[in-house]
């Protein structure tokens, strides 16, 4: 009997500090195979709400369990995916999506990577002509350098150290 | 005592850091080289000050003085050694001692092993080195002090998160925060080239190893934070994309290109521009993750402080050293010279690729991460960013770079040639065909995607090895020829192909995980079985087991395979009593074909308990492809270590290595 109350106590903490996922359960397993991987679909798109960034497919929050509860009774009453996705969010808002919908306020969201990288990519591009191009153009000689051109083609004062043959020791 | 120890010489180290951010950038801008030398003695004296701040607050945990009321509210005197000191950073006061106890062992290292490095570049890193110290350690004396006393002392201590009591997660964020904090290096060398307005192929031969010690710290942090996901929360997941895990994603993606960027610099000296902006942006993702995971901006398990004064404080230390950062970039970098030039196919323009491809992928992460709060900030409006977005946006930036990557390698430096590349690459790309074409064959089941997946794992790991091949002129001269050039290639060389290759070996372990996991969920009594990718298992009920500090209630699971014995599992719930929760251990069989995971879920009617079994194929691939990629780094890093500072000949060189070999 002491054993029995021990194991209650024992679940019942393990009850209470729960945060770890269990997710479905069996009991609420649909019979019917395509059915249930529907709800499997549908469930790992929708978020647990007081959980970070899980879906309610991994969480074991009771409020994930409700969601599946739901998502499963719609399915057996024949709605389709989308009438269960639009009936979950008028009751929860766009928040228990994890894929944010397309709306104005999510424009940025959805178009921020794809046109940096165009930016980037445009950016390296302009940058490599730019160069490619400064450096095509010759430049003027500096003062130094003039003065070292004279005196390399001055024949009375012949130099050694020219770049080439300083390169080979 | 102990306590006030630490206190005065947390204290201590504040002034000193005061000194080691001040007198170093007087002394460059008045040439007087004395001056500037003190941030020698001052880094190596605030690296001595912080450690035995941090030995003091360690010997308050594991002497459980619950005096201290950091110690009294994380820790417990039941709880494993092991667990007392994880305690020490298992908090966030903790932490953030240990955050500064690296940044000073680092700037520490470049004091002490820095004497290559030119005197004046030197005393500059390590004021900025000082001036992150001051930021941070203001922070801890004012808004997070470990040692505060509570009077009287309570008789024991309150526990600490049982989710963190674990070994992976003991050793997860020590190796995070190296990571972290070792990118500062990488910054304060890029914040000291901005304020000489000077900067060559010697700063990057002396920045890649500080970051890639901290790239391999970051990954391995990063990889044993997955690992822990993985066997602890119950269900197999290892990744989802949670803020916090992008929090150190981020400042991984952008350190990668660092690396790769700065290659080019150290080989080329071009790209100058670009990675120091790239050193200050990996620095400053690092700040940010800090700032995520601190302020409690983000509320999970891991945003201990929920207190937004901390908040502020960490948000303004932010702004100052990124802003100012920034500034100083906008304004001293036309100053910095560009360097060599280069065609578009070549080394050069296959990092660049790399560089745009990670950084852009990076950007989709940030955005993602940020882009709920700063839309419930503006309009109050919330969204929820998951799984879905992150796979539209970053995997298709990834998955043309992990392409490309075979190719880098074996183009030539300034301009390359695609076509012969190509052909190299031949034998890697008809195995890779082959190994799709069967894997179509044998396994029909799963996304049409994922052979694909697997033959994209196997390119990058036989284009590692046709870089090895092609260095080593396999087949074109003999095998003696062959064998004696292998030995002679650089140890970077190696590091290069390991790194890559492990790449290759977690996509491996990613796909086939992702596309052919099985999940059994079924009610069952004693005696019950269950069937699963050719394992019988046999439950034969529960038992419990008092642990340390909780009691577990064990179930067990006799496991056979072709009516052999194969083992006998025990997932557990674990309840501490102290802490008033629990956690859930997986039993997991690993094999070579992948894992075997049981997890015992609640009790159901007439003694039956929800079980759980799942069997992740080669799912420990993941894990490994990152310890190569860790190896490979560290590779890498013994080679370079020779080469760093001035160049010497090749003759001293292998003086050194003689030497050292001995």
């Amino acid at each position: 009997m002491l054993r029995h109350i021990m194991t209650a106590v024992l679940l019942a903490v393990v009850a209470l500090g729960a945060a770890q996922a269990h997710a479905v359960q069996p009991d609420e397993i649909l019979d019917d195979p395509a059915l249930e991987a529907r709800a499997r679909e549908l469930s790992a798109g929708l978020r647990c709400l007081v959980c970070q960034n899980q879906s309610i497919d991994d969480s074991d929050a009771p409020l994930a369990k409700d969601l599946r509860v739901l998502v499963r009774e719609r399915l057996k009453a024949g709605d389709s995916n989308d009438e269960i996705m639009d009936f979950v969010v008028s009751r929860y808002g766009d928040f228990v999506l994890l894929k944010p919908p397309f709306t104005p306020h999510t424009w940025l969201l959805w178009f921020a990577t794809p046109l940096l990288f165009l930016a980037a990519a445009g950016g390296i591009f302009y940058a490599y002509r730019r160069r490619s191009r400064a450096a095509a153009i010759p430049q003027a000689l500096t003062e130094s350098e003039q003065e070292h051109l004279t005196r390399l083609l001055d024949p009375d004062t012949p130099e050694t150290g020219t770049p080439e043959s300083g390169g080979k020791s | 005592m102990i306590a006030e120890t630490g206190h005065y010489a947390l204290i201590l180290a504040l002034g000193v850091a005061i000194v080691q951010m001040v007198l170093p950038i007087l002394g460059t801008r008045l040439n007087d080289p004395r001056l500037a030398a003190v941030s020698i003695p001052a880094a190596q004296a605030q690296f001595l000050l912080i450690c035995i701040a941090f030995g003091a607050l360690t010997a308050a945990y594991v002497t459980s003085d619950f005096s201290v009321l950091n110690v009294w509210q994380n820790s417990h005197s039941a709880k494993p050694m092991l667990y007392k000191i994880s305690g020490v950073w298992g908090n966030h006061e903790g932490s953030m001692v240990l955050w500064v106890l690296i940044l000073a062992l680092f700037g520490a290292a470049v004091a002490t092993f820095g004497s290559n490095l030119p005197r004046q570049l030197q005393a500059n890193v390590l004021a900025v080195q000082g001036s992150i110290a001051v930021a941070f350690l203001l922070f801890i004396v004012i808004a997070s002090n470990p040692f505060l006393r509570v009077n009287p002392a309570p008789f024991d201590g309150q526990g600490l998160n049982p989710v963190l009591q674990d070994p992976a997660l003991a050793f997860h964020p020590p190796f995070l925060y190296a990571g972290y904090v070792g990118f500062s290096m990488a910054f304060s060398f890029a914040v000291a080239a901005l304020i000489d307005g000077r900067i060559d192929a010697a700063w990057a031969r002396w920045v890649r190893p500080w970051t890639l010690a901290a790239w391999m710290c970051l990954t391995l942090g990063i990889a044993m934070g997955s690992w822990w996901a993985y066997y602890e929360l119950g269900w197999g997941g290892f990744w989802f994309w949670d803020p916090v895990e992008n929090a150190s994603f981020m400042p991984w993606l952008a350190g990668t290109a660092l690396l790769h960027s700065a290659l080019v610099m150290e080989k080329r000296d071009a790209l100058k521009v670009w990675t120091v902006l790239l050193a200050i942006i990996t620095f400053s993702l690092s700040l940010m993750g800090t700032f995520l995971v601190r302020s409690g901006v983000l509320t999970s398990v891991h945003a201990f402080a929920v207190d937004p004064e901390r908040g502020v404080f960490i948000l303004g230390i932010m702004a100052v050293f990124i802003g100012g950062s920034f500034a100083l970039f906008a304004w001293r970098a036309p100053l910095l010279s560009q360097g060599g030039l280069f065609a578009p196919i070549s080394r050069e323009g296959s990092l660049v690729l790399n560089n745009l491809l990670l950084t852009v992928a990076c950007a989709a992460v940030f955005v993602g991460t940020l882009y709920p709060l700063a839309l419930e900030s503006i309009t109050g409006e919330k969204i929820s960013v998951g799984a879905p977005f992150f796979n539209m946006t970053f995997v298709p930036l990834v998955v043309p770079l992990l392409i490309a990557v075979p190719f880098g390698p074996l183009l030539a430096w300034k301009r390359g040639d695609l076509l012969a590349a190509a052909q190299r690459l031949t034998a890697a790309a008809v195995i890779c065909l082959v190994t799709i074409i069967a894997v179509l064959a044998v396994n029909r089941s799963g996304p049409w995607l994922a052979p694909l997946g697997i033959g994209l794992g196997l390119w990058l790991i036989c284009g590692a090895a046709t870089e090895l091949a092609t260095r080593s002129k396999l087949f074109d001269v003999s095998w003696s020829e062959t064998w004696r050039r292998l030995r002679n290639l650089p140890r970077a060389s190696y590091g290069t192909a390991l790194a890559h290759a492990g790449v290759g070996v977690m996509v491996i372990g990613l796909v086939s995980t992702t596309a052919w996991r099985i999940e059994r969920i079924e009610a069952l009594a004693p005696g019950g079985k269950v069937d699963i990718a050719g394992y019988e298992l046999v439950f034969q009920g529960v038992e419990e087991r008092q642990g340390p500090n909780y009691r577990e209630l064990a179930g067990q699971f006799a496991v056979t395979r072709g009516g052999a014995p194969v083992t006998t599992l025990t997932p557990s719930k674990r309840a501490f009593a102290v802490e008033k929760s629990a956690t859930t251990e997986a039993g997991i069989h690993n094999s070579w074909r992948g894992d075997l995971y049981v997890v015992l879920g609640d009790p159901l009617k007439d003694g039956a308990y929800s079980v759980r079994v799942y069997f992740n194929p080669m799912v420990r691939l993941i894990w490994i492809g990152a310890l190569i990629m860790f190896f490979g780094g560290g590779v890498s890093l013994s080679d370079r270590r020779l080469r760093v500072g001035a160049p010497k000949r090749a003759k001293a060189r292998r003086v050194a290595v003689a030497a050292v070999s001995k």
